[in-house]
């Protein structure tokens, strides 16, 4: 006998499910801002002049590129505490496991783009007077920027699908919602097909504005 | 007299709305080479394509060795032609191709590149295919560089490895795709050094080229395409010396830097 | 000052090498379903037939863009819903990641097959090979070489991925270290041996990427490029 899909209690609870949006985009917001402003100064160490700044960078990208955000988030909402002796909430756990791997992969993207600027760029720059400060903010990094523009959204995409983790420490997002959804009404091939649905339709409209980005991009250059 | 080897009978191209050529009749009868010319965007290079369809026809009809390729089928008040994968993987077999930018296969060391279409095509054991490629090779004066990847030959080099894959397969016809035009001057010699020494062989080719002068002396006809179709033909003579009409005289008067 | 005491976890070790093994296996049956299924979508997008081309590029969009924890939960509270079949987490984790893997892998192939010229496949077709010979004998190998830096990318984000399992109750390393936490009262030292053990398997086999990366770039054919 075919299943009789029925999406009638996932209306009724259309409020928990709004409620987790909510929590999903709150995370996702604080998250881009960290994760991409981090990755941006830590791109910075990382082709930094001083050798201790550049080890610092590349020890800590390699580290939270090579182990798995679920991995960082449980660390902190468990094992960070009994260092720091410091309450962790669940959202506190999730920002700072997604924000930490998010700007170790946005930095290796920054510098692309930044070491991908032709050398006669700093020279030019240089030869006008500009100091090596000037030259990297008004002359490298808007032009690294526009060309790691579409890698940076695939990074936005890439942490929106990411908040989902924070349900595995209890934070209040969609997923997390969802089982709770469908754990009281016992419907979860419907709800989780809501809730995935819920995120293509979100998501995908970045997903084409990244393509259309790449596209511009590719034909200007 | 046998037929001829390849007929064109009314032969058209479109691309999207705009017509490339259309109506074109040749034959080729064995031994023949046919030097292809016009000016850039006469279409030369989409008529040659068309023969071994690496462009479909819009219209008319290939007949290789008296057979017609394809199958025309009524459809709509219109004659619709169909044509077969396989069939046309067979006659690409008969019908050899050499590229203006070389195509060797760059993961493949030269004599695997000679051996490829022995080996996957004609189902010839290695090796006896081998043997078969370094006598090809041999040919066109490059044995010493079988086990060499493409990427270390000159251009000159790889077009005369390219020459040797086609001949490998032991076509009735050779299709030359502007063979010289992406080589450095210095060594557009050895290339047509070799395509001299195959028309001595008495093969028969088709010839789309830049190089009036080699044209002249190579072809036993030449082909002036333009305004959508064979505008002129005739020996070289006729065809290089003294043109009839008057965008064939411009186009020869343009190249007069040539001796013949 | 919190005193350090990695000794319960030594003791325990067989039990986080029991899950990293089942990490690995995980991986490796992902990664060797996920290349074929890749493979597949994305000769059937590339086919210009729509009724093949559609739902691959269907299939490929939904599982990039759709969270990869998601797709799980859908696998394994909902699919043996529609299916009416018993699923065990093993299964449904083995069918998430292949797919999901697939999916990734079919965007990398699809990338890899087109950049290689045009006059590779006018060159095969015409000493007559079919498209199927000149798919396996022209273009993949080229495309092959090409991809394999995003291909090594993608197998290591997927066994990152793979400790999503832990949720739905599959034996793999880090539930291993939750239920070791649990036990031994020292989640700090499980879990931040767990992250090292995470990190030197995946630091391992990137060194082993880049190891077989730079032999290619210095194999024959592609040296003078």
């Amino acid at each position: 006998m075919a299943y009789r899909w029925d999406f009638a209690p996932i209306l009724d609870n259309w409020q928990a499910l709004a409620a987790g949006i909510a929590g999903t985009l709150r995370l996702f917001l604080v998250c881009l801002v960290l994760g991409l402003g981090f990755g941006l100064l830590v791109a910075l160490m990382r082709i930094a002049r001083q050798r201790p700044l550049r080890w610092l960078a590349i020890g800590f990208i390699e580290f939270f590129r090579n182990t798995p955000v679920l991995v960082q988030i449980l660390w902190f909402y468990f094992a960070l505490p009994m260092l720091v002796s410091v309450e962790i909430s669940p959202f506190m756990a999730a920002i700072l496991g997604i924000s930490l791997n998010s700007a170790a992969y946005s930095a290796e993207i920054n510098r692309g783009g930044i070491q991908s600027i032709e050398p006669g760029q700093w020279e030019a720059a240089r030869s006008i007077g500009m100091s090596g400060f000037q030259t990297l903010r008004r002359i490298v990094l808007p032009q690294a920027l526009r060309r790691v523009l579409p890698a940076l959204t695939n990074r936005g995409i890439e942490i929106f699908k990411m908040t989902t983790l924070a349900s595995v420490v209890a934070y209040v997002e969609l997923l997390h919602q969802g089982k709770l959804v469908a754990s009281l009404n016992f419907n979860p091939l419907e709800v989780y097909t809501v809730v995935g649905a819920l995120f293509f339709l979100i998501l995908y409209p970045l997903v084409r504005a990244t393509y259309a980005l790449e596209r511009r991009l590719a034909r200007s250059d | 007299m046998a037929g001829p080897v390849l007929s064109l009978k009314g032969l058209g191209k479109r691309f999207g709305a705009s017509p490339v050529f259309s109506g074109v009749d040749l034959d080729v009868a064995s031994g023949d080479r046919i030097a292809i010319i016009g000016a850039s965007g006469s279409g030369k290079s989409t008529l040659l394509r068309c023969i071994n369809f690496l462009e479909r026809p819009d219209e008319g009809r290939v007949i290789l060795g008296g057979e017609p390729v394809g199958e025309a089928r009524q459809r709509g008040g219109g004659t619709e032609m169909r044509y077969d994968e396989r069939a046309l993987n067979r006659l690409r077999q008969r019908v050899g191709m050499v590229f203006q930018q070389f195509n060797l296969f760059p993961h493949m060391t030269v004599i695997a590149n000679v051996m490829e279409g022995l080996v996957t095509v004609k189902r010839i054991a290695r090796d006896e295919a081998r043997p078969k490629a370094l006598a090809e090779l041999a040919r066109v004066g490059l044995a010493d560089k079988a086990e060499a990847y493409p990427a270390h030959l000159s251009g000159g080099q790889k077009q005369r490895v390219a020459i040797a894959r086609a001949l490998a397969m032991e076509p009735e016809i050779l299709l030359f795709d502007e063979p010289t035009s992406a080589l450095d001057p210095a060594l557009v010699g050895e290339v047509l050094n070799t395509i001299q020494s195959l028309a001595e062989d008495g093969r028969t080719m088709l010839l789309v080229t830049h190089e009036i002068g080699f044209a002249y002396h190579m072809a036993t006809r030449v082909i002036f395409l333009a305004e959508g179709g064979i505008y002129e033909q005739g020996t070289p003579d006729e065809v290089l010396k003294a043109p009839r009409r008057p965008l064939t005289q411009a186009f020869i008067a343009g190249h007069r830097r040539f001796n013949f | 000052m919190y005193s350090w005491n990695f000794a319960p976890v030594l003791a325990n070790s067989d039990l986080l090498l029991a899950g990293l093994w089942n990490t690995l296996a995980l991986t490796f049956v992902a990664l060797a379903g996920g290349l074929p299924v890749g493979l597949a979508l994305a000769l059937a997008r590339l086919s210009g037939t729509r009724s093949l081309s559609v739902p691959a590029g269907i299939v490929i969009e939904v599982f990039r863009t759709t969270p990869p924890l998601v797709q799980l939960f859908w696998f394994y509270f909902g699919l043996p819903i529609v299916l009416n079949v018993e699923m065990t987490p093993y299964l449904a984790a083995a069918l998430t990641f292949t797919i999901q893997s697939g999916a990734f892998f079919a965007e990398i192939f699809r990338a890899g097959i087109v950049s290689v010229d045009k006059g590779q496949r006018e060159a095969a077709r015409a000493i007559g090979m079919s498209s199927t010979q000149t798919m396996a004998r022209i273009v993949l190998p080229q495309a092959v070489k090409r991809m394999f830096p995003a291909m090594m990318e993608r197998s290591i984000e997927l066994m990152k991925t793979t400790t999503l399992v832990a949720t739905v109750s599959y034996a793999d390393l880090l539930y291993q270290a939750n239920e070791l936490a649990q036990k031994t009262f020292r989640p700090l030292e499980v879990f931040t041996a767990a992250a090292l053990i995470y990190f030197v398997t995946i630091s391992l086999f990137s060194a082993l990427g880049a190891l077989v990366e730079r032999r290619m770039a210095a194999s024959g054919e592609m040296a003078a490029r």
